[in-house]
Formats: C-alpha cells, structure tokens, sequence
C-alpha cells in the first residue's frame, strides 16, 4: 500500500486471517475428525480437538478398509488415482506440446483450421461429451482398466494453447540458429524448445494432475469392478456404501489421505516452478 | 575453405512480392563480401538464400563446387552469426559453442579443444561455464562468433552482427571481426546497413536496392565512383550533395558543365570535396546562405542554402571554421572532384 495507514493494515489484517481461517477450518475438521474412534460422532457434534485414535483409524483405512460394506482398502485407490492423474498429466503434456510445436513450426494445409478445431474443444468439457465417449471407450473393451480411466482424458485444448502462445514467443532465430547448428526438427524440439518450456510445463503438471486426480463422474461411470476403483469415488462410496450411520472418522482420514498426494505435487513442483520462473530467460 | 557462386538469384514470396531480383555474384575464396542497403533492399534475404533459411526461387547458388540450392542449412558448410545472437538460452556458453559439433558427431576430444580455443581466440575463456543472460551485449556477441568459428565452416555468414551493440563496443567488435577474418582466411559474407561497417569491413561492397545490384567493387571504388545516384547517396556520410546541372548552367558553373560527360543533368559533390579557398585550375564554386554551422571536433559541417534556389548543400571542411551562421559564403570544388549523373535512369554518365 502506498499510504502508511495504522488502522487500514489492522483491518486489511483482520480479512486476511479471517479468509484462510475460512479455508483452513473444514481442513482443520476434517485432520481432527479422523483422530477419534466411532462413538465420539453419535452426539452430533463435531469435536474440535484431537481424539486417541489416529493411527489405528488411518491404519484400518489404508489396510482393511470398510469390509462390511465392500469398500477395499484406500491404498489401492490411492494407487489407482495415481496412476490415472499421472497418466493424465503426462499424456496431456506429451500432446499438447507436440501439437503445439506442429501448429506454430511446421506448414501445413488447413494449419489454422485445427487449430480452431482443437480451440473448439475447450468448449466441450467432459460431462458435455460423457455420453458418446463411453460408448466409445465401451466398445473399445476398455471399461475397467487405467486405459479406460485416462485416455479420453488426454486431450487438452487448454495445454494445447498455453504451449502455442509460448512458441511464438521463442524467437524465429533460435530455430534458424539451429537448424545452421544440424538440428533436425525433433531434435530442436527436444533439446531447445522444451528445456525453455520447463516453467510452463511444470506448471501445467500441477494443474492436470490435480485434475485428473480429482475426477470424479467419469471413473464412477466406467468401473463398476473394485480393484479400478479412485479414491474420490471411493469417498462417495464410503459415505453412502453402508446400510449404517457413515463410519465418519474413517471417512474423513480417507479424506486426509486423499487430499495429501495433490498437496504433495504442489510443493514438490513449486520449487522446480519459482526456479523456471526466475531463471528462464529468451 | 571455398568460394561462394551467386548465378542469377530471384526470391518471389507468395503474393508476387519480389525480394530479390536476379543477383549475380562471385564470391572468391577467403574474400570478406559486405552486402549494403537500406532496409528492403534485399540483402537479409540474399544472405539468407545463402544460408539455406529462405528457399531460391529461381537461379544456381554454389558453395565451392557444389550447387546448394536445396540443401539444408547444416549440410551447406556455413556457419552464421544472428543479429540477435540466437544463443540457446538455456545452455552454458559452452555447450552452446558445442551444440552444432555434437549434432555433427565430433569426437568429445576434439569438440574439447575446438571449443575451448575458440574462447582463448574470443577472449571468453572465463565465461564458459556461464549462462547468455549473465553475459553483457558485446561477450553475447562473441559467443555468438564463437560458435561460428568451431565449426570451422567454408564461409562464415554474418546478418548485422553489430546492430544491438553501442557505438563504441560496435567500432571494437568490428575492429576485432576484421582481424579475426583474415587470420582464418574464411569467406564472408556480411549484411549491414551501417555504411561505414561496410566501407571498413568489406573487401569489396555489393550495394543492394530494391533487389537489385547497384554497384559491385572495393569500397574505395564505390566511394570514389559511385554508380548510380543511388549509390552516391547511400555512400558517404553526410551524403553526397546533388545538384541539377540546369542550376549550375545559370550560376556561373556553365563552364564547368562543359567539361562533363554528354547526357549529365545531376552533378554530384561529395561534402568532402567542398572547400572555402578557390583550389587551382578549373573548379566550381557555389554561392548561398549558411544556415547552420555543426563543429564536430576535428571536422566542421556547413549546411547552406543555395543562391536562388532551395537546394541545401552540406560541406564538410577540416579543422574549425571561422564563420557565422547566417553568413553569405561560397564554396569552391574542383572540376574532377564532381561526379556526373543523369537523372532520368539515375546512372553515371562517365
């Protein structure tokens, strides 16, 4: 602020802390509520301090799970979250960069016509196609298996775009330069053009993971068999799965545990992503 | 080591925009080449058509014996140095000298040695293990020659290397350029706009305009017998001074046009030519107003206004002149210091 004002920044003070305390409670609720053992949740209220049994709650969710109700162990959900938002994110980043190179690099008939054509997209999110893309993924065979969970998930418009409007950044003579120096095409691409995309790709990780992760209608639609089942389907289920009272403080460590992974790209990539930031330079 | 063949170049983009139009040029073995224009003239594209970047249109280009038309830049044995650098951002100054000598197999050994005489050469032995951005302007201008030179091409190409440098770091680095070439004894050829990086590079000069070769020869021949009015005017700084031959007849010069080649309407005098003192045997001399008067040290312009006419003309006269603004004076030139033009194709007359 460029005025020193004493009350202003008290003010400005007393916002901020009440907004992340806003963002922070339910967080904080849900860490305690999966330290108590069943009984505390039957008063109807929720405890706002920790309870004895956290590490027997988390340990039951990772290796027992609900078996009265048939939901497995989360360790595997949680495995196979990692693996659909990984594949998701990798596979998004490998196409939208190679697509992007071909869009701004290369001549081809009708190059700005699939541009627009792969623009158009962004306008059709999963749910808008859900219908017609299962049949397509069920005719394929592909209902419940990691295939079926992220391919159709690939494509991105969206990365697809952001990488575009980098390489026209890239100035013309760095390719020139290469090509004199004997680099081929791909070779340009992989040893000069994505080293210098290495903010945007970082960056773009952490958001496709982070949503793929967190899909949630299309892998309820496409498995129905336990062992393909994500975690944040594996939630919806444990909440409702039984004929009982929700096990709450089983479901909010499941909670935890399926909140922690995304959390855990964010730092790890944050580095890599405040380091492209200050250091990358055209 | 080979010398560069132009035969007949054209360059036509889509839409019937002609950049170059039929340039023909022999380059011979280790000889420094300027080719200088205005902007548009062509001559980025011409050296470009060089390099293998801009396709050719129509005509031969060789490098040595071979006819390079439709080989890639890498296969043509050339080497180029970008007006902006073009160093790979994200490499160390020594991978970036290295990258064109891996892509081409070389033994790491030799790479090693290449590389790091090359820096010994350029002086930026110290900065190899740095990064382009913590370099200044001119140390980016040498990576950037640097790694032309290990590649130890037949011909080095240059697209107005000195253009993003200041004055002074650019009369240095064009200094060292100069020295640099004839030690290796490589072919060159050199795009500037800058006429007097031409005139102190080049062993000869190709002024380009429009597309077209005005004038072809050693800068000295250029400047002492430009070709065209063109030329004249693109040549020499302030630029030469022009006058119709129809004022001169009325101005007491009708005795001097006499002496002039048939055909001549256009008279060119270079500033320098220009003095206050009548020289002997046959001159010129020229009445007018001085309107402004610019001490530049060492050398002292004149601009005036002409007797009965519009026409400005710049004199540039040694030392320091003794003279107010606003003053009538008269200069004199002598007879075979002017260069006849006639203006209607803009060539020289003789």
């Amino acid at each position: 602020m460029v005025e020193n004002n004493r009350w202003g920044t008290i003010l400005a003070h007393i916002v901020l802390i009440l907004g992340v305390g806003l963002v922070i409670f339910p967080v904080y609720v849900a860490v305690i509520a999966s330290t108590h053992p069943p009984g505390t949740f039957l008063r109807g209220v929720m405890p706002l301090l920790p309870g004895p049994n956290a590490l027997e709650n988390y340990r039951t969710v990772i290796f027992e799970g609900r078996s009265r109700a048939g939901t497995p162990p989360i360790g595997g959900m949680l495995w196979n979250s990692f693996i659909m938002a990984m594949t998701i994110a990798l596979g998004k980043l490998a196409i939208s960069l190679l697509s992007a190179f071909a869009i701004v690099y290369f001549r081809f008939p009708f190059r700005v016509f699939f541009f627009w054509l792969i623009f158009v997209t962004l306008m059709l999110p999963v749910e808008v196609r859900i219908v017609p893309t299962f049949e397509v993924v069920a005719n394929l065979g592909m209902l419940n298996s990691y295939a079926g969970l992220s391919v159709p998930l690939i494509a991105s418009a969206t990365a697809t775009f952001l990488f575009r409007q980098f390489f026209m950044t890239v100035p013309e003579e760095l390719m020139e330069a290469a090509r004199v120096d004997g680099a081929g095409p791909m070779k340009f691409f992989r040893d000069i053009l994505v080293p210098l995309s290495i903010t945007n790709i970082a960056a773009l990780f952490v958001i496709q993971f982070i949503y793929g992760w967190n899909q949630y209608l299309w892998p309820l639609l496409i498995t129905t068999d336990p062992d393909y089942y994500t975690i944040v389907m594996g939630i919806q289920r444990m909440v409702t799965g039984g004929d009982s009272e929700p096990l709450w403080h089983l479901v909010m460590a499941t909670v935890v545990l399926a909140a922690l992974p995304p959390v855990l790209v964010i730092l790890a990539m944050q580095r890599l992503f405040v380091k492209g930031l200050t250091e990358t330079e055209k | 080591m080979a010398g560069i063949h132009l035969d007949d170049l054209h360059k036509t983009y889509a839409g019937d925009v002609r950049a170059v139009k039929g340039v023909s040029l022999d380059i011979a073995d280790g000889e420094f080449v300027v080719l200088v224009g205005p902007s548009g003239c062509g001559k980025s594209t011409l050296l470009r058509m060089v390099a293998g970047l801009e396709t050719i249109t129509e005509g031969t280009l060789k490098i040595g014996d071979r006819v390079v038309n439709n080989l890639e830049p890498a296969d043509r044995d050339i080497a180029m140095v970008f007006q902006n650098y073009a160093l790979y951002p994200h490499m160390t100054v020594y991978d970036n000298l290295a990258y064109g000598l891996r892509n081409r197999r070389v033994p790491k050994e030799e790479i090693d040695r290449r590389v790091r005489e090359a820096a010994t050469m350029l002086e930026i032995a110290p900065f190899l293990d740095r990064k382009p951005r913590a370099l200044s302007g001119g140390q980016r201008q040498r990576v950037a020659m640097g790694r032309a030179l290990v590649r130890e091409p037949a011909a080095f190409l240059f697209d107005e290397p000195l253009s993003n440098l200041d004055a002074k770091l650019r009369v240095q680095m064009r200094v060292e350029i100069k020295q640099l070439q004839r030690r290796l004894g490589t072919t060159s050829l050199y795009v500037t706009h800058d006429q007097l990086e031409a005139m102190t590079l080049g062993d000869r000069l190709v002024v380009l305009n429009g597309g077209v070769m005005e004038q072809v020869g050693t800068p000295m021949e250029v400047y002492d017998r430009p070709a065209s009015v063109f030329v004249a005017g693109f040549i020499g700084s302030p630029a030469m001074n022009m006058i119709a031959a129809g004022y001169l007849g009325g101005n007491g010069g009708a005795g001097a046009l006499a002496g002039l080649p048939a055909g001549t309407d256009l008279v060119g005098i270079r500033p320098d030519d220009m003095v206050l003192t009548p020289p002997e045997g046959p001159h010129l001399s020229l009445s007018g107003r001085l309107e402004l008067l610019e001490p530049a040290g060492a050398e002292t312009h004149l601009y005036l206004r002409l007797a009965g006419s519009d026409q400005p003309v710049v004199a540039r006269l040694a030392g320091r002149a003794e003279l107010t603004e606003g003053q009538e004076i008269t200069v004199h030139a002598a007879l075979s210091t002017l260069h006849p033009f006639e203006s209607a194709s803009g060539r020289r007359t003789g």
